[in-house]
Parts: C-alpha cells; sequence; structure tokens
C-alpha cells in the first residue's frame, strides 16, 4: 500500500498516494489544473507550462512536480490564472490556428482552454509564420500550422521496438516536429488514429477521416474543458 | 555502407549515448552529416533516423550540407560589433561574394554568423575551421580571403603570430592572448600540481566537503549554489557509480575566463576534479569543453595523459587505494543553453541539449541516471585552493556573503579588457577605474542574461549579494545606442539560443523582441513599457535559467536606465498599434509597379 | 431622448458575420426600437453623416481601403467592435500571411493552375483605381484601437445580438460559454 500523504491546493486539504505528480492528485481531489502535453500514463515532460502552479512560492508544472506531505499548492490564483491565459494566447499567435476550417474544432484541447480562459483576442501580435503542411505519409497528414509543439505523438507513440516515430527538430522558435519514415512506414490504421487522437489539437490527423461529429455534439460545445473533473 | 563511418561508430563501441562524438567526428571527416551517414548511424545505434536528426539539428555547429572547405563562424556578439565586426562581415561578403548562412558557388568560402565564442576581449574574432583569428580588420579579412582562393591550409593563414604563454604551445598554437591583468588565489603561480590530492587522501570524503562547505565557496557559473551542499547531496545519493562533471560550456556572451583557465591552469582544473570525486566518490570525470574551445583539446588530453602517467588520475591515485578517478573531454557543438547543467548532461547522452524537469536533481539522477556532481572550471580550481590552505584561509577572501575571489572578463570600451581575478566585493566604480574606463554609459554586469546598471549603480558590489556575476563584465561607452547596439543584440541571442521546449521562452522573446523595435522606431507608447513589465511574470514558469532570465536585457535596462525608453516613447500619443500604412503597402506598390 | 447610433462594414470578410446578424429574426424589430443605423451596408449609407455611439467590423484589413474606412471608423464611433475571426485574427484572408505578397499574386496570376492563356503579357493587375493589397492581413486590434471582440466564424446571431443589446443599454457583456465559439 503506497503511503498517504496530505497537501492542501488552494486551501483545501487533499490526500494522494505518494509520488503522485501534482496534476493526478488533484485531478483525484477533484481540482482540475489545466494541461495540454501532458498524458496520463506517458513520463511528464512539463513543455507547455500551462499547468503551472506556485509550490512553497515556486512555480513549478504540476505535471512534473510530485506532491509532498504538507506542501501547500496555489492554483486558482489570478496571476497564475493570467499566466496560463498568456500562454493559450503565446500558442494562438505563434502558429495559424484557423479554427473554421479545422476538422479537430470542438474537440480540440487548445481551442477549449482558450474557451475556458475567455480568450476573446489575444494580447500579442499574430506571427503568421510560414509552416508546411505535410501530407507525404501514407496514413497521417501533418499540418505544422496547429502544431502546439508540445511533444505528447514524441513521447506517446513508439514502435513495438521502442523506435521514435516522431520527433524534434532545431531549437527555439523554429522546432518542428519530424516524423520518421522508416519507422512509421508501417503504421496500423490504429496507430494512425492513436496518434490523431493523442495529439491535442488538429496538428496530426488521419487521412480520409474528415470531420467526424456534427457541431453541437461535440466534445467542448457545452462543457468547459475539467468540468468532467470538477463535477466528479 | 560507408567503412570510414563504421570506424568512428565502431570506435565509439556502438553507444548511442556517445552520438555526440560520432557526430562530431563523422563531421569533420566528411565536412558535415549527410542524409547517407545519418541513416547508417541511426541505423548502427538501433535509433530512428529522427532521434538522431533531434540532435543534429539542435547544435549551431552541425550541418547536414556542406558548409564550405574554409568555414567563417563570425561572432556576431555585441561586443564584436562595439569593435567593428559589421564592417569585417561586408568585408567577407565582398570578398568571398556570398551572403552570411550562405557557401559561395564553388563551394570554398561559407560565412556564418556564431554566438559569442569566448573571445570579447580581442574581437571581432572568428572560427575558421575550429581555427580562432582575433581581431580582424577589414584588410586583414581580405587577406584572409586571399589565402583561401590559394588554397593555404588555415594555420597557414594565421600570420598574426601566436599568442601569450600557453597559447604558442606546439599543441595550441592559437592567435588568441590570455591578458591576464590581475591574478589571485586561482591565478596564482605558486601552484604545484598533486598537492592537494596528497593532502585530502589523508582525509575522510567527509572532512573534504566539510572543508569546502567551510569555505562558503558557491558555484562560479553565476547561479551561485553552495558548492559543499552540492557534493553533500551527491555523497549522499544512493548509487554505486557517481559522476564529476566540469561545466566549461562558457557561453555567456562577454565571459572567456574558462577558456583563460584552461589554457594556463588545467592541472588545477583536473586536480579540482578529482578532489570533487574523492569527496563524492566518483570514478569517472567528464570535462564538457564547448565546441568553440576545440583547439584547446589535444593539449587538454596531453595534459590529462602527463596527470595519468604522475598518477594523479587513472588507478589508485596517489597510491591510495581504491581512489581511482578518470576523466574524458566531451565536446560540445555549439548551444549556449547546455551550459545549463541538466542540459549539459542530456547532451553529454547524446540528446538535444534540452533542460531537464527538477525534481530530480543531477546530483540524484544525473548523467545516465547516475548522481551527478557539475561545478564549473573556477569553481573546482578554487577548491583546489580551499583544500590546500583551508576554508577560513579562503573565507579572508571577500565578503561575509560572497567568499574567495572572482576571475571577471572585461570587455568593451575600455584601455585594459582582459582577465581579473579580484576579491568579491568591488564596486562597480572602482573595477571601472582598474580597466580604465572613462565617460561610461552603462555595464552590462553577468552578460546578457545578467544586469545592465547605469552610472547611478556604480557604487553597488559585485557579490551574491548585490550584484551577481559569472565573469561578464561588459562596459559600454558614452556613444553607444544602448537599445540597438546592446539590447536588441542580446534579445536576438536569446532568441537563437532557447532550446524551444517550453512555450514563454520559445515565444515571448520574440513577442518582447518586437516591441523592443516598435519603441527603437519611435512607434512605442507608454502601454508597451507597461505590457513589458506585466508580461516578465509569464516567464517566471520557465524550466530553466535561460527562460527565466531571456527577457532581462529589456528589463534591466527598462529599469536602470529608464530614461532611453522614455525618450523614444510618444509623449503625446496614449495608444498606437505600431501599425504604419506606408510600411504596410511598400511590398505591394514594388509587386504591382505603383506608386 | 435620441437613440444610440451604430455603424457596420465588412472589411476584408465574406459578410457572413452581417448575415449572422441579420439572423436575429424578429428581434430586429426590438432593435430597430433601440438603435439608429448610420453608415452601414443594412442602410446603404456610404459615409458618417454624423458621430456613432458604436461601430461593428466585419473582417481585416487586407489592403489600404480597408485601412482607411477602419480608420474612419476609430474617428466616427465611441466603441469599436470586432465581429468573427477575420476581424480578430484575419481569418481565412491571412492564409495569405505565410506567403510573399508576390508569391500569391504571381499564383494568382501568372502561374497557378486556374491561370488560363488570356494573360500571357504576365499582367499583374495595377489599375490605380484598385486598392493596394498589403504586405499581410491584419487583426483590426493591430491597426488600431479596438474595445471588444465577438469571436466566431461566424459569430452566432444570439452573441452579436445580446452584446449589442448590453452595450447600448449600458450593461456588462456576457459571454456565455455555449455562445462564445471560433468556429
Amino acid at each position: 500500500m503506497a503511503q498517504t500523504i496530505k497537501f492542501t491546493i488552494d486551501g483545501v486539504e487533499c490526500t494522494a498516494k505518494k509520488g503522485q505528480y501534482i496534476v493526478d492528485a488533484a485531478t483525484e481531489n477533484h481540482i482540475y489544473i489545466p494541461t495540454l502535453c501532458n498524458i496520463p500514463g506517458v513520463k511528464p515532460r512539463g513543455s507547455c507550462r500551462i499547468c503551472s502552479v506556485r509550490v512553497n512560492g515556486r512555480m513549478m508544472t504540476a505535471c512534473t512536480t510530485p506532491v509532498s506531505e504538507g506542501m501547500e499548492i496555489e492554483n486558482k490564483d489570478p496571476d497564475i490564472e493570467d499566466i496560463r491565459k498568456a500562454i493559450i494566447e503565446l500558442m494562438f499567435t505563434e502558429g495559424n490556428h484557423f479554427c473554421p476550417s479545422c476538422e479537430k474544432s470542438g474537440n480540440c484541447e487548445l481551442q477549449a482552454l482558450a474557451y475556458r480562459y475567455q480568450m476573446l483576442a489575444p494580447r500579442f501580435k499574430f506571427m503568421f509564420p510560414k509552416r508546411r503542411l505535410e501530407a507525404t505519409h501514407p496514413k497521417l497528414i501533418k499540418d505544422h500550422n496547429r502544431c502546439i509543439l508540445c511533444k505528447r505523438c514524441i513521447r506517446a507513440i513508439k514502435d513495438e521496438e521502442g523506435h521514435s516515430l516522431f520527433a524534434f527538430a532545431r531549437r527555439g522558435h523554429n522546432v518542428e516536429i519530424i516524423i520518421d519514415t522508416k519507422y512509421s512506414k508501417n503504421m496500423t490504421d490504429e496507430q494512425a488514429r492513436e496518434a490523431a487522437d493523442i495529439c491535442p489539437v488538429g496538428a496530426i490527423l488521419v487521412k480520409e477521416r474528415a470531420y467526424t461529429d456534427p457541431i453541437g455534439k461535440r466534445k467542448y460545445d457545452k462543457q468547459p474543458i475539467g468540468s468532467d473533473i470538477e463535477n466528479l | 555502407m560507408d567503412k570510414t563511418i563504421d570506424a568512428i561508430i565502431n570506435n565509439y563501441n556502438r553507444d548511442k549515448n556517445r552520438l555526440m562524438d560520432i557526430l562530431i567526428d563523422t563531421q569533420d571527416t566528411l565536412g558535415c552529416v549527410p542524409d547517407s551517414a545519418a541513416e547508417q548511424i541511426a541505423d548502427a545505434l538501433d535509433i530512428s533516423k529522427v532521434d538522431l536528426e533531434q540532435t543534429l539539428s539542435f547544435y549551431h555547429f552541425f550541418s547536414k550540407e556542406q558548409r564550405g572547405k574554409y568555414t567563417v563562424y563570425l561572432n556576431n556578439s555585441a561586443v564584436a560589433n562595439m569593435y567593428g565586426r559589421k564592417e569585417v562581415a561586408r568585408i567577407f561578403e565582398e570578398e568571398a561574394g556570398c551572403k552570411f548562412g550562405e557557401v559561395t558557388k564553388d563551394g570554398l568560402i561559407g560565412l556564418f554568423d556564431t554566438s559569442c565564442i569566448g573571445m570579447n576581449d580581442q574581437e571581432p574574432a572568428a572560427l575558421i575551421n575550429g581555427v580562432v583569428f582575433t581581431m580582424l580588420t577589414p584588410y586583414r579579412v581580405r587577406e584572409l580571403v586571399k589565402g583561401m582562393r590559394k588554397g593555404l591550409k588555415v594555420e597557414e593563414l594565421l600570420r598574426t603570430g601566436y599568442g601569450d604563454g600557453n597559447n604558442s604551445s606546439p599543441l595550441i598554437r592559437s592567435a588568441v592572448n590570455n591578458h591576464i591583468m590581475e591574478k589571485g588565489p586561482v591565478l596564482s603561480e605558486d601552484y604545484v600540481p598533486g598537492d592537494a590530492i596528497k593532502k585530502i587522501i589523508k582525509l575522510d570524503p567527509a572532512e573534504v566537503i566539510e572543508e569546502v562547505k567551510n569555505s562558503n565557496i558557491r558555484g562560479r557559473g553565476g547561479a551561485g549554489f553552495p558548492t559543499g551542499l552540492k557534493w553533500d547531496f551527491c555523497r549522499r545519493a544512493k548509487d554505486k557509480r557517481r559522476f564529476v562533471f566540469c561545466n566549461a560550456d562558457e557561453g555567456e556572451p562577454g565571459t572567456f575566463k574558462d577558456r583563460v583557465i584552461l589554457t594556463e591552469r588545467p592541472r588545477l582544473l583536473f586536480e579540482g576534479m578529482a578532489v570533487a570525486a574523492y569527496a563524492i566518490g566518483a570514478a569517472e570525470g567528464i570535462l564538457y569543453l564547448r565546441y568553440e574551445y576545440k583547439y584547446l583539446k589535444k593539449f587538454l588530453e596531453n595534459i590529462l595523459d602527463e596527470m595519468r602517467s604522475k598518477n594523479l588520475l587513472g588507478k589508485n591515485i596517489a597510491s591510495k587505494k581504491g581512489f581511482d578517478f578518470d576523466i574524458r573531454i566531451q565536446l560540445g557543438a555549439g548551444a549556449y543553453v547546455c551550459g545549463e547543467e541538466s542540459a549539459l548532461i542530456e547532451s553529454a547522452e547524446g540528446k538535444r541539449g534540452e533542460p531537464r524537469d527538477r525534481p530530480p536533481f543531477p546530483v540524484e539522477k544525473g548523467y545516465l541516471g547516475h548522481p551527478t556532481v557539475v561545478n564549473n572550471v573556477e569553481t573546482l580550481c578554487s577548491v583546489v585552493k580551499v583544500m590546500l590552505y583551508g576554508g577560513e584561509w579562503y573565507r579572508s577572501f571577500g565578503t561575509d556573503e560572497s567568499t574567495g575571489t572572482k576571475l571577471l572578463c572585461v570587455s568593451g570600451d575600455c584601455h585594459y579588457p582582459g582577465v581579473y581575478e579580484l576579491e568579491w566585493g568591488f564596486s562597480v566604480a572602482d573595477i571601472l577605474e582598474m580597466v580604465g574606463a572613462e565617460n561610461v554609459q552603462a555595464v552590462q554586469v553577468g552578460g546578457p542574461s545578467g544586469t545592465c546598471i547605469g552610472p547611478d549603480g556604480f557604487e553597488r558590489i559585485l557579490g551574491y549579494e548585490d550584484l551577481a556575476t559569472g565573469g561578464s563584465l561588459i562596459i559600454i561607452g558614452p556613444h553607444r545606442d544602448v537599445l540597438r547596439d546592446i539590447v536588441l543584440n542580446f534579445m536576438d541571442f536569446f532568441i537563437e539560443e532557447s532550446c524551444g521546449s517550453c512555450t514563454p521562452c520559445r515565444t515571448l522573446p520574440v513577442a518582447i523582441r518586437e516591441k523592443l523595435i516598435k519603441i527603437i522606431e519611435g512607434r512605442g507608447v507608454m502601454q508597451d513599457l507597461m505590457d513589458i513589465e506585466r508580461w516578465r511574470f509569464i516567464m517566471k514558469v520557465n524550466r530553466c535559467g535561460l527562460g527565466h532570465t531571456a527577457l532581462n536585457p529589456v528589463l534591466s535596462t527598462l529599469k536602470n536606465l529608464r530614461h532611453l525608453y522614455l525618450d523614444l516613447i510618444q509623449k503625446e500619443v496614449e495608444y498606437d498599434t505600431g501599425f504604419r500604412l506606408d510600411e504596410a503597402v511598400k511590398e505591394g506598390k514594388l509587386v504591382t509597379n505603383r506608386t | 431622448m435620441s437613440k444610440p447610433i451604430v455603424a457596420t462594414t465588412s472589411l476584408a470578410g465574406c459578410f457572413g458575420c452581417h448575415m449572422s446578424f441579420l439572423d436575429i429574426d424578429e428581434r430586429i424589430l426590438d432593435l430597430i426600437e433601440l438603435v439608429e443605423f448610420n453608415k452601414s451596408p443594412i442602410n446603404d449609407i456610404k459615409k458618417f453623416t454624423k458621430m456613432c455611439d458604436i461601430g461593428l467590423i466585419e473582417g481585416g484589413c487586407c489592403n489600404d481601403e480597408n485601412v482607411h474606412i477602419l480608420k474612419d471608423f476609430r474617428a466616427h464611433c465611441k466603441i469599436l467592435v470586432s465581429v468573427g475571426e477575420c476581424a480578430i485574427m484575419g481569418g481565412l484572408p491571412a492564409l495569405r500571411n505565410s506567403f510573399s505578397l508576390k508569391e500569391c499574386l504571381d499564383e494568382a496570376y501568372l502561374n497557378g493552375p486556374s491561370v488560363v492563356a488570356n494573360n500571357e503579357e504576365g499582367v499583374i493587375p495595377n489599375d490605380e483605381e484598385l486598392p493596394i493589397l498589403l504586405d499581410k492581413v491584419y487583426p483590426c486590434h493591430e491597426v488600431v484601437r479596438i474595445d471588444y471582440h465577438l469571436p466566431g466564424c461566424p459569430p452566432s446571431a444570439d452573441l452579436i445580438f445580446d452584446a449589442l443589446y448590453a452595450l447600448v443599454t449600458n450593461q456588462p457583456l456576457k459571454l456565455p460559454y455555449e455562445v462564445v465559439k471560433f468556429d
């Protein structure tokens, strides 16, 4: 039996198993901490930074930091919430996110977070970068315009021998996800769907799938992201 | 299959953790790492080609395409520009017949920019095929390009003679100068290699750590973590295998003291690593040497051999049974962020130099997952003196909070640039007097990630309690345009050097740079200054020090030299998006031939 | 008491936001009671005849004419509202922002698959009557100050009506989760 520990989020007493990441512990206590790059069950990387919380005065990512006994976590502080909103806005302005033409619209986690944080127009200027639309892969389309560089695909999708199918290229604001031709060649339909589903935005799409859910029936049409955790 | 490449891969035991070395050797052999070689290496190491490209595309000095028989990397730091880089670059382009970022059509000359190469006291400087060329002038550049056209060896182009001290030794033969202006415990000549080792082997490792703690020495890279505490954490971590890393990835623009130590006091440094190894119980050490200092590698390897032959490295060091420790040199390939300790470890493992999430810290899980101490070059050198003369003696230098001495790297507008080893606690004004700098407009303390101060801050003192610095002191004269020549250059530096992992660090400096240009061009308003000061908080959620400090060039000038901004913003206008119709229609008029 | 005055325009947009506005159905009668329209395609008034309280902007700025109109709106309206994705982030027309203007025009008039043989001289339209294209498509708030943003492609009739109603009656803008959408 894992040891149970006590900690607080915004003054609310919570319990968790020792060694749990803050974000998972919060979920179990019905507290929502927004995430984008995190995938439950996969080793976290803390790249989007949206789950940042204040722990003993320091900003830490909730997806990579384990809870410890007596930890005092600030989550809903207005300054923290504004930083999160700013990160969403940075993502929208860094790429080319034209929601009306995106198959993921309504099911997109970035868009859902923008709704939750009531982003109407970003405070930053749009960068309108020149990005590629890559359709050479037999099963997938990679639309770099929409990629938020969260590395979910890199971390979650490997072949049976553990070879990477996706990776980061270059650095700074020139980074880009690249797909391995050799090892992704034999991707099954199921793996392709998995890759598209693991992508929080519409940057990885399965060819010939297109729109699936009608407007009004999509994941975030009626309920804000995170409300499932808060209403558990 | 290419046999040469295969031999390189075998040379590193087909170990994917040695990918950096394999790529460096491949590039040294072929001039670049072409797709065919990348495929061969990836297959041999049983990794995806994209995993290899992850590393390959991350580092500035790696290339998939040929970069010319002569590859010129011209330093583009702010100080290089102060000393006439712009004209030097123009002449390079004119003489070579290609622009920076390009290779001449005949493949002879490639011209590329590069971040600070650690030669700020002898700019403009360039690396040409790994050889350092300093104090370039338009005349010298014309000569260089002529020499290239004649097909001279790079060494033959070096006609200015060799630098002082070991720079002229057969294994270095470089034009670099040390410019040692002031010596203290680290640089003093009274050092006898091995004395500290002989002393510590009589002590218990815990006693060594105690003495280091007693000295109150803190990390000299800039962050200032207490060294003794770091060693203690590492020693307590449960593992049989531990590592000592020396961080010689001196990338903070304006810093060049490690280059001088590596050239003049390498034995002191390696002995310091041995002391650390003894204290924490490590048998393996790695000197992570920035690619820009590759010209020192042979020399340093020779010193390592010498120390092995004297039993100061290797098995049973100084005949102490069980004290085994050896050092290998790991080259970087051009990435400022690798100066961050966990990024440095990632890089040494053959990966992208992206900082790790902490916890766990390197002292718990570092290189290959084992407890690892990463110390700065200067820290390790200082520790040898601490062990020789005691922590109390060391504390007699400096201030209460900042004990010992600091190697300061002075560059910019002054008469005597170079390395000054001074006690902590000198004021900026003291130093300006010492280095012969008059009518100074501002001083950049600690490089772009540090603080820019104006004359009203010159009474402040250098030390962790006030102005912390890894050593860089850039003096900015009265005739400089601080925002355009310094701050903008520094912002470009951070944008170039961000690893790209954290969203705010990848994107916000780009947005702030645009604001800065808006202000410089006279389109700014008070709201822009307020935005910058508000947005700074977003950077606090970045993972590493680079991300935390990447806005400092703007923030610290906005704080300490605010008048520069206030002079430029529009006073009578409250709101301005910065949009200018005449600018926006320029291209449209041009392509449709309209006026 | 005189009624609040509203002006509207479509810049680089598709008039879809105006269509959505008209989709308020019978509420348009309430609106006519509530406000007076000045410059707008709805009543075909071409020039501002007086100062307005609220200006609704559809579309971003893709040419100099858009900029002049937008600045005219800013000068004549106390409150300016960006309506729809194009006004807020450039929208569909901003897809050209990934390319240089020359590339776009070459594709459209010289090299594109839809160019037929009748442009043998390789003319790119340059009549002085034509507005001059901007280097890229600009969201409205990157050209002038915008006070409110109503997202959507188009924003729903409910969102536009409720927002306008709140603005003219001096009530706080309500943005219910279900109606604020980007598509």
